[in-house]
């Protein structure tokens, strides 16, 4: 099964310490050895981005920064595991070195399992 | 039951439920990190299942450690130790009763160094005695999802829809076959590595093959299996990168996979690689199967470039043997698979470089089925009277009598030069052959075309619909 893992956080936190960046690597690392990690990517600050809504029939466009939001998307990983306990593990040790390597940062990942071939609904 | 039990139930089966996710991502590196000291796959499970029950037993109350791993390593470790002594013993007493025992060495083992290091080459070792030619292929496969994939027993089972029993007994027979037979837990040498890393990759990709396409049952995918064998393949590609090979498999099942989503129909039939919706292919996938075949590309360009210069090196009297370096069966494979995938229409695809890849398959690794496969890319190419041509030579040597895809490919030519009569035939016959329910009901659908065809063939000639036949 393949799961989305979508990282969000408070804004304005600051960059991430060095040796945070390094024990992501390591894991990164070791999820790509262990064969379950299909693709990965960060995502840079807000003021880079866009966000395109449709609301009342109407489509705008706003520019970041997002300033009103109270968390955003900072990166995403795509697993490919056998459950979502798995999954949880993952994330869970992924939360566990920001905890060791960034006191005071607070976030959460979002665990999503993606459609499998054919499963997916529609009217 | 009071809330409290409930609030213990809850977390207790939170906690097991997480126990299952921690073994399976554990459970491959602690038995080869204990096959290191023990030297006996059977001794090595048991003392990581002790391990788990230890774990089954304790996390609930105390909670789950912050690095389960090394928890599980440091506990199996324990085991080992009073397993040894336990061993120690009963040899001394046995020395006692005057048998007569071999001097041997009962010392025990470094385990530190065994249990930190090395992790990577262990699992290696592992692999390599999970496919170990002295065991028969079934029981390769299930000690290898079992050891390897992490898999229970019970899922294997279900995988390939046989009695857990059947599998249990696979598993059994295989570990006490690798204890007689003394198998060594390592990385063969430089003169059996290449047929022993063949047996590896025969392994998994069977393994995936049987998700891809199932032989037998109800269902025309079984993704876990393709998953498995996926994750298999991407382990062995980080442990062995420097074999082109395995990247080359790893390429060809990443591209294979791709395309899960687009191979099934609405009522999971099959549909054929040129009918498929190419906007459903999975990207990532795609793009992760070039990646590891420019992986074993490099590979082989970095083997080439050092034995030149170790040619150089050698006198100049010396006779160059010609270099084996010839691209393996897999690469190609999986050269002919991103043909495909970078074709972004049926249209664009590159046939006269799949004949030619199915060509030089043919020359490392003559097989009918390949052949019959080239019969096809030549129909794309040239026309389908040329394949026709390809076709009834291997018709007419027998050697793929039951195999079904030489009648739906006899039968998809003929309908294109508009021999319905003849392809109906060839289509019904094939549905007589195949023993998956999905497979059978395309091709008697297609029999039943061929039918209705014959009734207006006389003012119509055949459309030529893009071929839609290629067995990848």
């Amino acid at each position: 099964m393949k799961y989305m893992m979508i990282v969000k956080h408070k804004q304005d936190q600051g960059n991430p310490p060095k040796a945070l960046m390094e024990a992501i690597g390591k894991l990164a690392e070791e999820a790509v050895k262990g064969g379950t990690m299909l693709g990965n990517g960060g995502l840079t600050a807000t003021a880079q981005g866009a966000r395109v809504r449709l609301s009342g029939g109407n489509v705008t466009v706003t520019d970041g920064p997002f300033t009103e939001a109270k968390e955003v998307i900072g990166g995403y990983a795509q697993f490919e595991l056998k459950s979502k306990e798995e999954a949880v593990e993952s994330a869970v040790r992924f939360m566990e070195l920001h905890k060791l390597h960034w006191p005071g940062w607070e976030g959460e990942t979002e665990v999503r399992r993606m459609y499998e071939p054919g499963e997916f609904p529609c009217e | 039951m009071t809330a409290t039990d409930l609030h213990h139930d809850s977390r207790r089966e939170e906690s097991h439920r997480a126990i299952d996710a921690v073994w399976r991502i554990e459970s491959p590196r602690l038995i080869a990190g204990l096959m290191r000291i023990v030297r006996d796959v059977g001794v090595a499970e048991d003392l990581a299942q002790d391990a788990l029950v230890a774990a089954i037993e304790q996390w609930p109350a105390d909670g789950i450690p912050d690095n389960p791993g090394a928890w599980l390593m440091a506990t199996a470790k324990h085991r080992a130790i009073d397993y040894f002594r336990r061993r120690t013993r009963l040899e001394r007493k046995h020395e006692e009763l005057g048998r007569e025992l071999e001097e041997k060495e009962m010392a025990v083992p470094d385990f530190e160094s065994a249990l930190d290091d090395h992790v990577g080459d262990d699992l290696l070792r592992l692999m390599f005695t999970a496919c170990h030619p002295v065991l028969p292929t079934e029981g390769r496969v299930a000690l290898t999802l079992r050891l390897l994939g992490g898999l229970t027993t019970e899922e294997i089972a279900r995988a390939f829809l046989v009695p857990e029993a059947t599998i249990a007994q696979r598993i059994v027979r295989a570990k006490r076959l690798l204890a007689e037979k003394h198998v060594p837990f390592e990385v063969p040498q430089r003169t059996e590595l290449a047929g022993r890393l063949s047996s590896v990759l025969e392994v998994i990709y069977l393994v995936f093959n049987e998700g891809y396409a199932a032989t037998a049952g109800d269902d025309w995918l079984r993704p876990t299996l393709c998953e498995d064998a996926l994750r298999l393949g991407r382990v062995l590609a980080e442990l062995a990168p420097q074999e082109a090979e395995v990247h080359g498999l790893v390429a060809l099942m990443e591209i294979q996979a791709s395309r899960s989503r687009a191979r099934v129909g609405p009522s999971g039939e099959p549909v054929l690689l040129l009918d498929q919706n190419r906007a459903h292919w999975d990207q990532l996938l795609i793009h992760r199967g070039l990646a590891a075949l420019e992986r074993s590309e490099k590979v082989r360009g970095e083997k080439r470039a050092s034995r030149t210069r170790a040619r150089k090196a050698a006198a100049a009297k010396q006779t160059s043997k010609s270099a084996d370096l010839a691209r393996g069966s897999y690469v190609l494979q999986a050269e002919i698979a991103a043909c495909h995938a970078r074709a972004r229409a049926p249209e664009e695809t590159d046939w006269h470089r799949i004949v030619a890849l199915y060509g030089e398959l043919g020359r490392i690794a003559p097989s009918p089925i390949v052949e019959l496969n080239r019969a096809v890319a030549v129909s794309m190419a040239s026309g389908p009277a040329a394949g026709l041509a390809l076709v009834d030579v291997l018709a007419s040597n027998r050697s793929l009598a039951n195999y079904h895809l030489l009648p739906s490919v006899r039968g998809d030519l003929l309908k294109k030069l508009s021999r319905v009569d003849e392809a109906r035939l060839e289509f019904e016959h094939a549905a007589s052959l195949t023993r998956n329910a999905r497979e059978r009901k395309l091709l008697l659908e297609r029999a039943r075309e061929c039918e209705r065809a014959l009734g207006s063939q006389q003012h119509q000639v055949g459309e030529h619909k893009s071929g839609d036949h290629s067995i990848n």
